[in-house]
């Protein structure tokens, strides 16, 4: 019987001339254009540099911060005022303000100081700016010392040398992370509303009725709604990794795919699974549509793909850890970029297998042939 | 419409709660990063640095490894984000030579996180060194005092909350119109009302207005649980607030129009406002990436969305308190792509009625 | 006498503190066509969907092909056919896939499925239009293939709400020898209706006012005693009465 049920679902994803090539292309274009945008990397920061002093000192610190490659000074103006006119504007992220006679303080009085001021809407943008900044101001003071002291005198002073490094991804490039995880968003998006819309369609057009009143099993009902679209789901990332991440962004995964494949099936059946759940409880399009949207929306919010999901209050970070999406975001980007095994992700499997089971079971429960 | 409660609910009750969640729950901060310490010296130097870390709440030491080998199974299991290596003789070549090292590993796979907890790592060790030679008061001193505008808190809510609305408020609006019309010319109810004497204007109108009051509903009760629950407030002029608000919203509504002009069936109208959209104006209305981090293309690009041009001016009259001479272009810029919208939603309506 | 194949005793279906069908009790038997009538909302559609299994009744009993309403409901799927009022097959699939998938669903084996669809596509002359999307056929047609599908796997009863709403005159009269086909095969015909010309088709009418059986016979009996002309005044008669509004 559920091949039956199959042919049928089949048949009509592919005759529909439009929503078919909207499935595939809307994410394939959508993986090609945002994680170009998505950059968290704080480069170029502007600033403007308000320079009362016009000393030899000021404008070595000047072009030691235009030298750091954090930096972009884009003003000089004259005031405060002024400055804070860009700051107003967006024009500017950061201010730095030289008072007057700096030099001659600095060297007279043996001890200046520098006035900072930044746009701290964005407060992580703003603190690492002010950290930049500060780590050039301190390494200037050095340099100043190294000229004014004796050399033997300033070896006294304890110095901790810290060195970094990167793993994984040497050369910071933001898109070897960015782009396994808009994969990830996209394929849950259409997979969840895909299955959603398809179920909900039928109970609006009626036909659903036709099917309840044959003796037809509502588990292999399910079954024939949820293989198409986790055949296509399968298609769609398999697209997505194999072609686009590959050649436009030269995404090798380290780790093994038949693992990453692995987990997706699971996950594919649980998002598919919640598409159903939700189908299940609305009557028409417009429902689904704003619940599937609400839940995508925290699921993909709270996903750990934009901000970190340690950084929230204890309360949401357990509303992120009910959300499938988080663990797949977790997994893909562990697998593809740092190799992690069966191993390393077994607790990310079971729960996964865990969100499967609830979801799919919960929707067969409450799909009702009777009410 | 309004008879439809289960709808209803969905429309005012889903915002609030997606406002509240994020508003509280997202935040650029690094925080509680789980890190791992391997010190070969165990001294009391070593020691210092350490207890230093745990006290700050960036970090979260989750174990002491014995050999730095294992650390690359630590950060392969996830949830180790960071390293900390002293070397054997730390305190010693501290002591003795007035030089030792530190390494820092990072799990760069994400790298903006790698960043940030490098500098805050590097950051702690130097403070710890400034402690060491405070009380030899060098001289030659340069300080720096430096002011949080707008943010002193450093809260992450003042960052997210205008974003969300925006977001949230831009889908809704789109998502609404765009459905409940096609849904009308799928049912072939439309048909019906065509044929009345009633204007088409008139009555494309008429649909559109319930949403459109719907919608500030929703903006003033997002507004209201801002101020009081989220701690953003409302530094600017309250009556330009709305004012453009009913702009963004109505610009937001005219496309939906658009949309549900375009399409024939409600999957496609849902498929286009909601996958076609959500991902997009999250990313490129600026409040989570940066624009100006942007390739020059998507900068472009960015500016055809009204969200940006929203989010520009919610900052600005919210949280800045700037007034209308500096948000003047922005309005301008909504008002122009609401009439852009209407043109071609009313030129292709018009088509179809001939 | 035939053996009664629907037996309803005080059947009784409640919204809230609506009744929507209230103590009905009847019997129908093999191959009989029995009219369901009622004006709108009276509570045809309800009661139609408590026999199909569909809907699970507030009290009462209702025995179907010889299973049980309440926990037999798929027994009784597999012996009955309904067409609902909605049209209801898929109207993006071709005539000959609507005949595969519902035969598939109830069991039919390839070699049956191929014999049964040349039969039905012969009988209702659909030869050329076998592999055309149902959206494109009149609406008559429609109705007629929605028929078919639905006694594709000779149920024993077949359930009908409705079926020639919207239809020309002629397309009904085809419609209806298409019911006599299936009551000479042995199919018990259980129909709901609006034309009352069509009631007198039937070999027994009960019209329902306000979730009530107010009379049920014969055609002709039921006009001697309301003293009718036709079943069209006997109707008027009984629905005068109705409390509820339609809809």
């Amino acid at each position: 019987m559920l091949r039956f049920l199959l042919r049928k679902e089949f048949k009509q994803i592919f005759r529909n001339k439009t929503l078919l090539p909207m499935i595939f292309a809307m994410p394939i274009i959508q993986l090609f254009i945002l994680p170009l945008a998505a950059d968290y990397e704080m480069k170029d920061i502007s600033v403007a540099i308000i320079d009362h002093d016009h000393s030899v000192y000021s404008q070595k610190l000047t072009s030691k911060i235009a030298a750091s490659g954090y930096f972009n000074i884009t003003a000089y103006p004259k005031s405060f005022n002024d400055a804070f006119e860009f700051i107003e504007n967006d024009k500017v992220d950061l201010i730095l303000e030289i008072p007057l006679n700096f030099e001659q303080e600095l060297i007279v009085v043996k001890g200046q100081k520098l006035f900072i001021a930044v746009n701290a809407i964005n407060g992580v943008k703003a603190s690492l700016g002010v950290a930049y900044l500060n780590r050039i101001i301190a390494d200037f003071n050095t340099n100043v010392r190294l000229q004014c002291i004796h050399p033997e005198r300033f070896n006294i002073v304890p110095t901790i040398r810290v060195t970094s490094s990167n793993w994984f991804n040497p050369v910071m490039n933001y898109r070897y992370f960015m782009v396994p995880g808009i994969l990830v968003l996209l394929i849950s998006l259409v997979a969840t509303y895909m299955c959603a819309l398809n179920t909900i369609r039928e109970k609006e057009m009626g036909t659903i009725e036709q099917i309840n009143v044959t003796p037809i099993k509502r588990t292999l009902f399910i079954l024939g709604k949820l293989i198409p679209f986790w055949v296509i789901g399968l298609l769609v990332f398999s697209f997505g990794l194999f072609i686009v991440a590959r050649f436009i962004y030269g995404i090798v995964p380290v780790g093994s795919i038949i693992l990453l494949f692995g987990y997706l099936s699971v996950y594919l059946i649980a998002m598919l699974g919640l598409g159903l759940l939700i189908s299940t409880y609305c009557e028409t399009q417009q429902q689904v549509m704003f619940i599937t949207f609400f839940f995508m929306m925290v699921f993909i919010l709270m996903s750990g793909i934009f901000t970190s999901i340690e950084s929230m209050p204890a309360w949401a970070y357990i509303i992120a850890k009910c959300s499938p999406v988080t663990y797949f975001i977790d997994v893909i980007r562990m697998v593809i970029l740092k190799g992690s095994g069966l191993g390393d992700i077994q607790y990310h499997f079971l729960m996964m297998l865990g969100f499967a089971i609830l979801f799919n079971l919960w929707a067969i429960l409450n799909y009702k042939k009777t009410m | 419409m309004l008879r439809d409660r289960k709808t209803l609910l969905i429309l005012f009750g889903l915002p609030v709660i997606q406002i509240l969640l994020f508003g509280f729950a997202l935040t650029n901060e690094i925080k509680n990063s789980k890190i791992v310490i391997c010190d070969y010296s165990k001294d009391d130097y070593s020691r210092m640095i350490i207890d230093k870390f745990s006290a700050n709440g960036n970090f979260v030491i989750k174990e002491s490894l014995l050999n730095h080998l294992q650390i690359e199974s630590s950060f392969k299991k996830g949830d180790v984000k960071l390293a900390v290596v002293f070397p054997a003789n730390f305190g010693n070549d501290l002591l003795h030579l007035n030089q030792a090292h530190v390494q820092i590993i990072a799990d760069a796979s994400d790298p903006n996180t790698a960043n940030i907890l490098t500098a805050y790592a590097t950051n702690i060790i130097m403070d710890y060194q400034k402690t060491l030679y405070e009380n030899l008061n060098l001289p030659y001193h340069i300080g720096t005092e430096s002011r949080m505008l707008y943010n002193p808190g450093l809260k992450g809510a003042i960052n997210f909350v205008p974003g969300v609305m925006v977001l949230i408020l831009m889908l809704i609006s789109v998502m609404m119109t765009s459905v409940s019309i096609v849904r009308e010319k799928e049912y072939g109810t439309m048909e019906i009302l065509l044929v009345s004497p009633v204007n088409p204007f008139l009555l494309i109108v008429s649909k559109v207005i319930p949403y459109l009051f719907l919608s500030l509903i929703n903006f003033t009760v997002i507004v209201l649980l801002s101020v009081t629950l989220l701690g953003v407030p409302v530094n600017g002029s309250l009556l330009l607030l709305f004012g453009v608000s009913v702009l963004f919203i109505i610009t937001a509504l005219s496309l939906g129009l658009l949309i549900s002009n375009i399409v024939e069936t409600q999957q496609e109208a849902i498929l286009i406002s909601l996958i076609g959209l959500m991902v997009p104006v999250t990313i490129f209305t600026g409040f989570i990436f940066p624009i100006e981090n942007m390739p020059d293309a998507l900068q472009y690009f960015s500016n055809i969305l009204p969200s940006k041009w929203y989010y520009i001016f919610i900052k600005s009259i919210m949280i800045k308190g700037l007034d209308i001479s500096s948000v003047w272009r922005e309005i301008l810029i909504l008002t122009g792509m609401t009439c852009l919208f209407l043109f071609i939603s009313f030129k292709k309506f018009k088509n179809r009625l001939l | 006498m035939n053996e009664v194949v629907i037996k309803t005793d005080k059947l009784t279906k409640r919204f809230g503190d609506f009744t929507a069908v209230d103590n009905i009790t009847f019997d129908v038997s093999q191959s009989e066509i029995f009219g369901f009538l009622g004006a709108n909302g009276a509570g045809k559609t309800t009661a139609m969907r408590m026999l199909c299994g569909l809907s699970t009744p507030t009290s009462g009993d209702a025995i179907i092909a010889g299973f049980d309403v309440y926990n037999q409901t798929e027994n009784i799927k597999k012996n009955i056919g309904y067409m609902s009022q909605k049209f209801s097959l898929y109207e993006d699939l071709t005539v000959i896939e609507n005949i595969h998938l519902f035969g598939g669903i109830y069991g039919l084996d390839n070699y049956q499925l191929k014999n049964k669809t040349d039969e039905l596509i012969e009988k209702l002359g659909l030869q050329g239009e076998r592999n055309k999307l149902v959206a494109s056929l009149p609406l008559g047609w429609k109705q007629k293939l929605a028929f078919s599908v639905a006694i594709l796997h000779q149920p024993k009863i077949v359930f009908l709400d409705e079926p020639t709403g919207g239809v020309d005159p002629i397309t009904r009269r085809q419609f209806w020898k298409l019911i006599y086909d299936a009551a000479n095969q042995g199919i018990t015909i259980f129909v709901t209706t609006h034309y009352m010309d069509e009631a007198e088709y039937c070999n027994r009418v009960s019209i329902m006012v306000d979730g009530k059986i107010e009379a049920l016979d014969t055609p002709v009996k039921l006009k001697q005693m309301f003293s009718a002309k036709s079943m069209d005044d006997v109707f008027l008669r009984l629905a005068r009465k109705a409390q509820r509004t339609s809809d």
